[in-house]
């Protein structure tokens, strides 16, 4: 079978918003903790990357998961793609 | 997509999928309801006068009477709810199940522990066992459920055509899954026999017995039912401890946010610590006794003859001199305490020399990568990278995981499962580091500078049952606890922790209630995956295609009965490095499969050769490191060169997989690429898997 022009345009789009997740997750998780020893400032009242090791970034990560499901469920929508009747 | 109930449990059937998700809501709420009123009945009973010993034996039937009931009520033989509980469970439900299933023992009972010892590098296991799931909600888990079969060899099958990729999978699944549970299973019979005081190898028959009735008749249906269960068991276990401590601390019950003030009044009483007269002088005596032990052990043939002669001369002496009584005794005593051969001179000595660790000065609980200097500092920064990344790439590889995505009833609800997932989990890792810090807190100022003769009854009772975990004794003998006499085991964290925060027994029983249902539900997870590889993809799909239904749900479980009595066999033996093996499991998952599932899922190019060199490739690197740097794995092989010239840039055996996914990943391009494209039929199914419904798909790949 053949794909159609709105199939691509529904990969490509999902492969935009998963390549910038991707982004957050990795600058979250290695980027900040690369450079852990520089940022200690106070932060709530944690050292900073205390905190973003420890709170932060699980928080980070959840929220990037909800966003996902939320963004493709409503692109499965836009693009008639989406599965049959569904809770 | 809503398939019919087939099952025969009552409970977990239902019509519609509405209805069904309404019913389940409704049973769950009665049961955490229930399970409440439980623990206040057994408070008041202690109340009454309960013997501690009952609350112990009433925990461990109530909670593995549940869970076989739940067993006994989701049984079936129906290959669908068998394999993947009838792809019914809302994303909900399956997000607490794969929390249960995900947490172990290890998250349980030893995170926290580890967050004590090791301070700002223990979150290298906070952040790489949480983030992983990102990988999991973003590269995999809709993939993976729009495919539908039952395994994941299953994928690796169809994706890359034929048996061997299938094949690998199925070795690694296994190889992974199997040092897992016997973990698991070590776990469960240390916790029944804290719990009950049966004997070590009675407590792990009898959580095995746990275990089985529950998977053994219902296979994955049973499994997620009774996950869900134990989630909101342990749970609840993990946070009342917690919540009181802090409340005995701060005054606020949300110690997650609160605890930062706790941790700068650590780090005060550290930089304290660091150059009190009293603590360095301790240090000092562990410095001394350490280096003696050290010169004894350059030649103990000879310091053992030296020392029984100079022994033997001192009670000689004192016996010629009519010394007085007590110095005589003295003499006596100390040649009574002389090893009795060299054998035991050497082992006594070699502990006394590790005692050069408890000279070093504690650590900082906030500071990052510690070292003596910059190059050290670096290394440590680099494990800590490292690490996170296997944990991260091996979490979206563990089979048992994966499989949980393929229960949901739709690609959307798959979505949303993975947030529910680590919701659940987030709620134990996001408290975990508070507690570390609490019960920092409570040893630093309250524990060191009490006095000997007034320690507080839950060091008593912890120093009886078992010295390594917990063991105080007055070394510069000033009647005062300084912070280097006190020698702690990680896991006493947790279990100490209603102790610590003056709660009844009731709790602590229940700490332990919980630390068995995070150990059960990981087994159960683990040991059907193991079943499954063999009974599905190597039974029926490699030998025999032909095989009814009934029949291979009936050899599932009879392979289940097998290798869960192997596992239970291998866990008796109480073997060594357990902690090691289990964190290998990552670094392996991560390497075999992670490069070629994802690749097989977003580069349509990716072939059979490709993938199966790959995954070969990648697990072989990951476990010819392990083997040349890790002690274990050295003395199991024979490898007999210095580690430090098998060792790559100062990173740790345990994260072997930091080398073996990206040589994966290259060894599947370049191999793709030098090899022909895969067949039409292969790229129509990668893109039946990338679209949760395509006009005009004629790929039909739901096994049921």
């Amino acid at each position: 079978m053949q794909l159609t022009q709105k199939h691509l345009e529904y990969w490509s789009k999902n492969l935009r918003i998963t390549g910038i997740l991707l982004f957050i997750w990795f600058v979250a998780t290695f980027v900040i903790g690369y450079y852990s020893r520089d940022l200690t400032f106070n932060f709530l009242g944690w050292p900073f990357s205390f905190y973003m090791m420890a709170q932060g970034s699980l928080i980070i990560y959840v929220i990037i998961i909800w966003f996902y499901a939320r963004y493709m469920n409503n692109l499965d929508l836009a693009y008639d793609v989406h599965e049959g009747e569904d809770d | 997509m809503a398939t019919p109930a087939q099952g025969t449990g009552g409970l977990f059937s239902a019509g519609s999928n509405r209805a069904f998700n309404a019913q389940l809501k409704k049973v769950y709420t009665w049961y955490t309801g229930g399970f409440l009123l439980f623990i206040v009945a057994l408070a008041i009973l202690e109340q009454m006068g309960l013997p501690r010993a009952w609350i112990g034996y009433l925990f461990l039937l109530a909670t593995i009477g549940l869970y076989a009931g739940i067993g006994v009520m989701s049984r079936t033989s129906d290959a669908a709810e068998y394999y993947v509980a009838g792809r019914r469970v809302p994303a909900l439900f399956n997000g607490m199940a794969t929390g249960a299933d995900w947490m172990s023992a290890a998250s349980f009972i030893g995170m926290a522990g580890t967050l004590y010892l090791l301070g700002f590098n223990g979150l290298a296991f906070v952040t790489g066992w949480t983030g992983g799931y990102c990988l999991v909600a973003l590269l995999l888990a809709p993939y993976l459920r729009k495919f539908g079969q039952f395994t994941i060899p299953d994928f690796l099958g169809a994706r890359y055509g034929g048996n061997i990729p299938r094949f690998i999978g199925i070795l690694a699944a296994i190889l992974c899954s199997f040092t897992y549970v016997v973990a698991q299973i070590y776990g469960v019979g240390l916790i029944t026999t804290r719990l009950t005081g049966v004997q070590f190898e009675l407590g792990i028959f009898l959580g095995l017995g746990g275990i089985l009735v529950c998977s053994f008749l219902g296979g994955m249906r049973a499994v997620t039912w009774t996950q869900v269960a134990q989630y909101i068991i342990l749970i609840v276990a993990y946070m009342i401890p917690v919540v009181w401590l802090s409340v005995k601390q701060t005054g606020i019950p949300l110690p997650q946010f609160v605890y930062g003030k706790q941790l700068e009044k650590v780090t005060a009483r550290e930089a304290e610590l660091l150059k009190d007269p009293k603590e360095i002088q301790v240090r000092d005596i562990f410095k001394e006794r350490a280096a003696v032990a050290a010169a004894k052990l350059k030649d103990v043939q000879k310091s053992f003859d030296e020392g029984k002669a100079a022994a033997v001369a001192a009670v000689e002496k004192a016996k010629a001199d009519n010394a007085a009584p007590e110095v005589l005794d003295a003499a006596v005593k100390t040649l009574g305490g002389f090893p009795v051969d060299v054998a035991a001179a050497k082992s006594a000595w070699t502990k006394e020399a590790s005692l050069s660790a408890r000279a070093a000065p504690p650590l900082r609980h906030a500071e990052p990568f510690p070292g003596k200097d910059d190059a050290a500092r670096d290394v440590s920064r680099r494990n800590f990278l490292a690490l996170v990344f296997c944990l991260m790439v091996g979490t979206a590889a563990l089979p048992h995981i994966l499989m949980r995505y393929y229960t949901t009833p739709s690609v959307q609800q798959a979505r949303q499962s993975v947030f529910w997932s680590l919701f659940f989990i987030f709620l134990l890792y996001f408290t975990a580091p508070a507690l570390a810090v609490l019960a920092k807190y409570d040893v630093y100022t309250h524990l060191v500078g009490s006095a000997f003769a007034s320690l507080p009854q839950w060091v008593a009772s912890w120093q009886k049952v078992d010295p390594s975990l917990l063991s105080i004794v007055d070394v510069n003998k000033d009647g005062i606890v300084q912070l280097a006499e006190i020698a702690i085991g990680g896991d006493i964290i947790v279990l100490a922790t209603p102790e610590i925060a003056g709660l009844p027994y009731v709790v602590s029983g229940l700490v332990a209630a919980g630390g068995l249902a995070a150990a059960l539900s990981t087994a159960d997870g683990l040991l059907l995956t193991i079943a499954n590889a063999l009974s599905h993809d190597f039974y029926y799909k490699m030998l025999d295609p032909t095989a009814s239904t009934t029949r291979r749900v009936t050899i599932s479980k009879i392979l289940l009965l097998v290798v869960a009595l192997c596992a239970a066999a291998v866990a008796a033996q109480k073997p060594a490095d357990i902690l090691f093996l289990v964190s290998a499991a990552f670094s392996l998952a991560a390497a075999a499969f992670f490069p070629a599932l994802v690749l097989g899922i977003f580069w349509k190019r990716a072939n059979k050769w490709g993938a199966t060199l790959g995954m070969v490739s990648g697990l072989a690197v990951t476990f010819y490191y392990m083997a040349t740097t890790q002690p274990w794995l050295r003395g199991v092989f024979g490898v007999t060169s210095p580690i430090a010239d098998n060792i790559w840039w100062g990173i740790q055996p345990i994260s072997a997989g930091l080398w073996g996914v990206p040589l994966g990943i290259a060894v599947i391009v370049v191999v793709s690429l030098l090899t022909p494209a895969p067949d039409r039929e292969t790229q129509e199914l990668v893109e039946h898997v990338r679209y949760p419904n395509l006009a005009g798909d004629t790929v039909d790949s739901v096994a049921t």
